[in-house]
């Protein structure tokens, strides 16, 4: 079956949930699956059946999904034992249920006897039009409706992220660097064995999907390289999409007759087809989720060229080092911009892309400089160094014996003013001028409450922990920018 | 020579497959638009060298054949032979090395290009996703530098500007040595050339263009081995 996106809405926006297989045991998963439905928010009705018939978190629960009213629920959310999956499904689908999550285990993972009773299921659930997500799977998210249907945490911030993922596990590290970055998600699904509906079938979707700007997926094998090749190339047409692969050098060497052969490895011929397909394929959990959060709030460079702004030290010259090792190019000055810059700066400036702003004059110098840099048509894209340094001072002396006194709380709200108000006026450029401003500061890790860090958050955008990784993220944007382009899209 | 493509592990027989000869490879190619150099075939020494007057000095003479893959490791191809005397003596030597396993074999003469630069090139069934082109850097390290870049056939030119976009060694592309830098667009050609003769030969599983010379900046593919679905020649 092809699923549609009403399946998909079914799953990710129902009406109704059913928890089938509900326990009033803390420690099944039937227990933390109601659970997390409803201490999220979801405004749609829940309903848990349990065969006892006990109180599940202070409610009563049904005998079974027969005794759910017509047409009250979309989704049904199954924590049975596979063999009474069957009867549930039809049972299910008599209430108008167009969408099942199978968290039960027992399925393709287990054994002859488990793959017949996982095709099995996919062939009823093509007969009754429903969709079947898993079977062995953790769950499936969607913020737009505060649904948190899995058997894991977290659930994340609203966004633009919709996840889809082989391994339920890295559907919740996703979600940890969601909240650990304020950079949020749209949907989030753990496609379990796959058995119905696969990576490329979610992809489909979120490129369709108002609520969804950018897919990240974690993929191990592709069952039709061919034909997910060239589904991917389409989804890539419409939304940037993410990818990391698990397993890509477990390929063992293949004999081959020819040269071409043995250099066209599985991981080789693997990362062509993504770079073929416009998806941008990155090597671990972390940078993807970094690349998919970049992706999700900053608009694509229209050029490589790449002005560093700094306030002052060595970040700047680091940065260049990075900058030297990708396809982005750190432009030299043109005059009109010098001339500019010397007006606003002190003489000490560096006078030179890093532009070292030596500490700056006035308290409005930084955002001023940021603006001139960031307007000039040379610049495609800014990266934006030394933000918090002095709200991370306010800090200690914040925390110190001394405060409030002597001047220190005024200095201390003063830092953080500024500190917010750079970063702000950072996103609203680049909102503005539709560039990529990035910030990058190891505050993001050190020190995640302070001023610069939060401002940059609360402005919708990613703070990335180091210059070299905002650059390796900002790089691969630009080759992105770069597929489309080539290709007139 | 033949390959088994697939494991004999009591699976499904294996795909049986077999090389086309060097003279053959590069005609099945040349037709889409592989550039080789010109090139004759000889079945003595007498013609040979009567080849090489044809083509001038110097010339590279080669044991050509459909069970000779390794020619190189065999010492089977003869380099910078500047004068006729040279060429009878390197044909009359490669003739003897055959062996009654390589079966009907022929010399092929060809000019002697010098470049500094080497590309490898081919196409290569991947058990997952199906036929694939493939450009590298060339030479003899050219698998231990590993400097590739693959995309599935069929290709545009837009994905072949990207593959030679995509190699980490750009500066071997650009001017060096006194040579130009390496003509792209001709290049994006040869890439292309592989793409349409593997979606015009089905029967193709694998063919190598090692090495691609960059003569003047300008590449020709100075070998060609073939691989296709079938029995191996008797």
């Amino acid at each position: 079956m092809r699923p549609t996106p009403e399946h998909f809405l079914a799953l990710f926006e129902p009406r109704g949930v059913v928890v089938a297989g509900a326990s009033g045991h803390p420690g099944k998963f039937g227990f933390v699956a109601l659970h997390n439905i409803r201490a999220c928010g979801y405004q749609g009705a829940v309903f848990a059946t349990n065969r006892e018939g006990t109180e599940v978190l202070g409610e009563p629960t049904l005998h079974s999904v027969d005794d759910v009213p017509d047409g009250a629920a979309d989704l049904v959310f199954v924590c049975t034992p596979a063999s009474a999956n069957p009867d549930l499904l039809r049972a299910a689908a008599a209430k108008g249920i167009r969408a099942a999550f199978i968290a039960s285990a027992g399925y393709g993972e287990a054994g002859v006897e488990g793959r017949r009773r996982q095709d099995e299921l996919v062939s009823l659930a093509d007969d009754l039009d429903m969709l079947v997500v898993g079977p062995n799977g953790q769950g499936v998210i969607s913020t737009p409706a505060s649904l948190c249907a899995q058997i894991v945490a977290p659930y994340p911030p609203r966004g633009r992220i919709g996840i889809v993922s082989q391994s339920g596990n890295f559907v919740s590290s996703f979600m940890n660097y969601a909240i650990a970055s304020g950079v949020g998600v749209s949907r989030a699904a753990s496609a379990g064995n796959a058995a119905q509906v696969g990576v490329a079938d979610f992809l489909e979707f979120y490129a369709a999907d108002p609520e969804t700007d950018v897919a990240l997926a974690y993929v191990e094998g592709v069952p039709d390289g061919r034909r997910f090749f060239e589904r991917l190339r389409r989804v890539t047409e419409d939304i940037p999409v993410v990818l990391v692969k698990g397993g890509a050098t477990s390929g063992g060497a293949r004999a081959a007759a020819s040269h071409t052969g043995s250099l066209a490895t599985d991981d080789r011929v693997f990362d062509g087809m993504c770079r073929q397909a416009g998806a941008t394929r990155v090597n671990t959990i972390e940078e993807a989720y970094e690349v998919a959060a970049t992706f999700a709030t900053q608009p694509l460079p229209r050029g490589g060229r790449v002005a560093v702004v700094s306030t002052a030290g060595g970040w700047g010259v680091v940065t260049a080092d990075a900058i030297a090792r990708t396809t982005l190019d750190l432009f030299e000055l043109p005059g009109d911009l010098l001339a500019a810059l010397d007006e606003k700066l002190p003489p000490r400036w560096s006078r030179n892309n890093p532009i070292d702003m030596a500490g700056g004059e006035t308290k409005d110098t930084i955002p001023e400089v940021l603006s001139i840099v960031a307007r000039h048509d040379d610049v495609d894209a800014v990266v934006f160094l030394g933000m918090g340094i002095q709200s991370n001072q306010g800090r200690l002396e914040r925390e110190g014996p001394f405060y409030p006194d002597h001047g220190l709380d005024r200095i201390v709200a003063f830092h953080d003013r500024q500190d917010r108000r750079y970063t702000t006026t950072a996103a609203a450029l680049a909102d503005e001028l539709s560039k990529p401003i990035l910030i990058a500061t190891e505050l993001a890790v050190t020190s995640p409450d302070n001023a610069a860090v939060r401002g940059t958050i609360e402005a919708g955008k990613y703070c990335y922990p180091s210059s070299n990784r905002a650059v390796t993220t900002l790089d691969l944007l630009w080759r992105h920018a770069r597929w489309r382009d080539r290709r007139g899209l | 020579m033949s390959s088994d493509v697939a494991q004999m592990d009591g699976g499904p027989p294996p795909v049986r497959t077999r090389i086309l000869s060097e003279a053959d490879s590069k005609a099945l190619l040349a037709a889409f638009g592989v550039p080789f150099p010109p090139e004759h075939q000889a079945t003595n020494a007498a013609t040979a060298v009567a080849a090489a007057d044809a083509l001038g000095y110097p010339v590279v003479v080669k044991l050509n054949g459909e069970r000779i893959a390794h020619k190189t490791e065999r010492g089977l191809v003869q380099l910078g032979l500047g004068d006729p005397e040279a060429v009878r003596r390197a044909a009359d030597q490669l003739l003897a090395a055959a062996t009654p396993d390589d079966g009907d074999v022929s010399l092929l003469i060809a000019p002697m290009l010098r470049a500094n630069r080497e590309l490898i090139a081919g196409l290569s069934h991947d058990p997952q996703f199906g036929m694939t082109v493939m450009v590298g850097i060339g030479g003899i390290l050219a698998e231990a530098v590993a400097d590739v870049a693959v995309r599935l056939v069929p290709i545009e030119r837009v994905d072949a500007e990207d593959m030679l976009d995509e190699l980490t060694f750009q500066r071997l592309l650009g001017e060096f040595r006194g040579e130009p830098a390496m003509d792209r667009d001709a290049v994006v050609d040869v890439l292309i050339a592989l793409s349409c003769a593997a979606e015009a030969h089905t029967e193709l599983v694998s063919a190598d263009l090692n090495p691609v010379l960059l003569v003047d900046g300008a590449p020709v593919a100075v070998d060609a081995l073939v691989e296709v679905m079938g029995e191996p020649a008797r």
